[in-house]
């Protein structure tokens, strides 16, 4: 029984062959050039984005509640310019990089996991974890010496073993299952939310602006050691999420088309979640929840870009990087010498944009 | 194409006493069913029938509670999930797309089982890409995002995709669903034409009697979940069969045309 029911002339050439028609199809594929991802057109695209962090994080040195010249502060060490840029500014923008960086990419490889676009890491109650470590390691440790390392220990473990809990309990039938995910961390959210409320209100008032630098997220004062802390484990998760990235590419066709597109299902939502819940830990460990940045700058950049996570993911790293170090600096100049917490300024953004999505999305399912 | 398979006309793909399903009950109860290289299998039968279970049985992501299924002779558990994906390709029944990819890319996902994870698409891959869009007439869509498509072209995005994944089996949920008539035909041809001219093996579910009775060199007839026929459209698609299959009254007659057989619902007058 063959295909003999229907004339040779049918038979057309092939795929295979097809692939090989010459200059005919290679004037074609210049005409598709535009309709998807080449390394060129990311490349071009990630230097852009990578000069813009240059220039925000020069704006950010610069300006603020006294602008310095940079000139100045790098010839002269004894003078002002030199202890503010390198005292005050520069870890602060250092680390509005790497906590903005980290964010974003988390953002855009939670949204690919959950397959919807708007999950971001506060979402998945990690954050909030984390935020309730250190808010009750501050109380616990506030009179000690070690007050100071603890604090962010404590929130990276808290942030760890949320994670564990979620990802346990997100389990169906041995799969991570990506609506019960979000089920589970929306629940975990609210847990952590009314434990923190609960902690507030038993303490004394002393502690009541600490407790709101948590759960707003603000990048006050951090150290250099911080800094590279936090850096070294948000580029070890990116790594990670970086191999997975053409596998998000085919999760986003849904779970019985990735697979069947050759996708370990099972082993690739762990790696991202679990690398995800690293970068969120460090994360929050030394800024608190800082809530949008994930959920902004990955939407932003697909909508600019395209979907291709092989470009959106070190787009989003980038992105997030020049966008918290400019709400960084808008949060210490706005009201200076005052400072707004950065968290209440991403906030400010998101929640408006956050609506505009709804809006715009709401003509069509945001799941599908 | 990579030639490792022999072609002997042994099955590319079959399914032996197939029993399977979800929950406590048996959506499948020892069905079997198999196609050989450059054939096209179509299964039939009412809703519920368990055409679609069995197809995700033959295409992997269901296991079956008993019963074999062997791809090139091998068990199809012992492959490798990439490498399934090289040999297996499956368009489902709906397909939809999370965030706004162009129809070039959603075909050039079916090149992934054959890349590394950091490797951007070849020139070869573009190629294929490209003669696959051709092929169901979607270079005009080819930069347009998916979800801006009607349902018919989605469809042939998806089909694109798996012909672009170079499989030499082709797992087929409802095919013709959504398309309207010119594009049924048109899409069956370019099945028959892949299944002659590269010795690829077809299984499509499909409710149009008459398109499986045209199109199909074998056709599996089901009823909840067991097997009423199987064999060629002529003794599989009697009379008799489909009315007690579909519990209706059936008039089986020719197409004067192609002189395939033909399915009317209702009485013979």
């Amino acid at each position: 029984m063959s295909a003999a029911k229907f004339p040779p002339h049918t038979s057309a050439p092939g795929v295979a062959h097809e692939a090989q028609a010459g200059a005919e199809a290679c004037r074609d594929l210049e005409a598709l050039a535009g309709a998807f991802l080449t390394p060129g057109r990311a490349a071009v695209r990630l230097a852009i984005l990578g000069a813009a962090v240059v220039v925000a994080a020069a704006a950010g040195c610069v300006f603020g509640g006294v602008h310095i010249s940079l000139l100045r502060a790098l010839t002269d060490p004894a003078g002002t310019d030199h202890a503010i840029l390198f005292d005050a500014r520069l870890p602060r923008v250092l680390m509005g990089i790497a906590v903005g960086a980290i964010l974003a990419s988390v953002g855009a490889a939670l949204q690919a996991l959950v397959r919807n676009p708007l999950a971001e890491g506060g979402i998945l109650g990690i954050s909030g974890g984390g935020a309730l470590g250190a808010i009750v390691a501050m109380i616990v440790f506030s009179q000690t010496r070690f007050a100071d390392e603890t604090v962010p220990l404590a929130a990276f473990a808290m942030a760890l073993g949320a994670t564990l809990a979620v990802y346990r309990l997100a389990l169906v039938e041995g799969q991570l299952e990506p609506f019960t995910l979000l089920l589970v961390g929306v629940i975990f959210n609210a847990f952590w939310g009314a434990a923190i409320m609960i902690v507030n209100s038993v303490v004394n008032f002393y502690y009541a602006h600490s407790i709101l630098f948590w759960l707003i997220g603000s990048l006050e004062a951090p150290s250099y050691r911080e800094v590279a802390i936090v850096s070294a484990l948000g580029l070890a998760g990116f790594a990670v999420l970086m191999t997975r990235a053409r596998d998000m590419n085919l999760l986003s066709l849904g779970d019985e088309s990735a697979a069947e597109l050759g996708v370990e299902l099972h082993a690739v939502r762990r790696a991202i979640f679990l690398a995800t819940s690293v970068m969120i830990g460090a994360a929050v460990s030394v800024s608190g929840i800082i809530s949008f940045v994930g959920l902004i700058v990955p939407h932003v950049l697909r909508l600019a870009f395209g979907a291709d996570h092989r470009l959106l993911l070190p787009a989003s790293l980038l992105g997030g990087a020049a966008f918290m170090v400019i709400a960084d600096l808008v949060a210490r100049s706005a009201i200076a010498p005052a400072e707004l917490p950065v968290g209440a300024i991403t906030a400010l953004c998101g929640g408006p944009f956050f609506i505009y999505m709804l809006r715009r999305e709401g003509r069509r399912p945001l799941v599908s | 194409m990579s030639d490792t398979f022999t072609d002997d006309g042994r099955p590319a793909l079959e399914g032996r006493d197939i029993t399977a399903g979800y929950g406590a009950s048996d959506a499948l109860n020892g069905v079997s069913i198999e196609v050989a290289p450059g054939e096209l299998v179509a299964i039939v039968g009412p809703n519920g029938a368990g055409k679609s279970t069995l197809l995700r049985v033959l295409g992997g992501t269901l296991r079956a509670r008993r019963g074999d299924v062997r791809l090139f002779g091998r068990a199809l558990g012992s492959y490798e999930r990439r490498a399934l994906a090289r040999l297996v390709a499956v368009v489902a029944q709906e397909s939809a797309v999370a965030f706004p990819f162009t129809v070039m890319e959603v075909v050039l996902m079916g090149r992934a089982p054959h890349l590394g994870p950091f490797r951007f698409e070849s020139r070869r891959d573009l190629a294929i890409a490209h003669a696959a869009l051709k092929r169901f007439d979607l270079l005009e869509l080819a930069g347009r995002p998916l979800h801006e498509l009607s349902g018919g072209e989605r469809k042939r995005v998806f089909l694109a995709r798996a012909i672009a994944q170079e499989p030499r089996v082709l797992l087929l949920d409802e095919p013709t669903a959504f398309l309207d008539m010119k594009h049924v035909s048109d899409i069956f041809l370019r099945f028959r034409e892949l299944c002659a001219g590269h010795r690829m093996a077809a299984i499509a579910t499909l409710h149009d009697l008459n398109a499986a009775a045209a199109y199909a060199d074998r056709i599996l007839l089901m009823k909840d979940g067991r097997t009423v026929a199987y064999g060629n459209p002529e003794s599989v698609l009697s009379e008799d069969n489909l009315r007690h299959v579909y519990e209706t009254q059936v008039y089986v007659g020719r197409n004067p045309a192609t002189g395939t057989i033909a399915i009317f619902p209702g009485r013979a007058s």
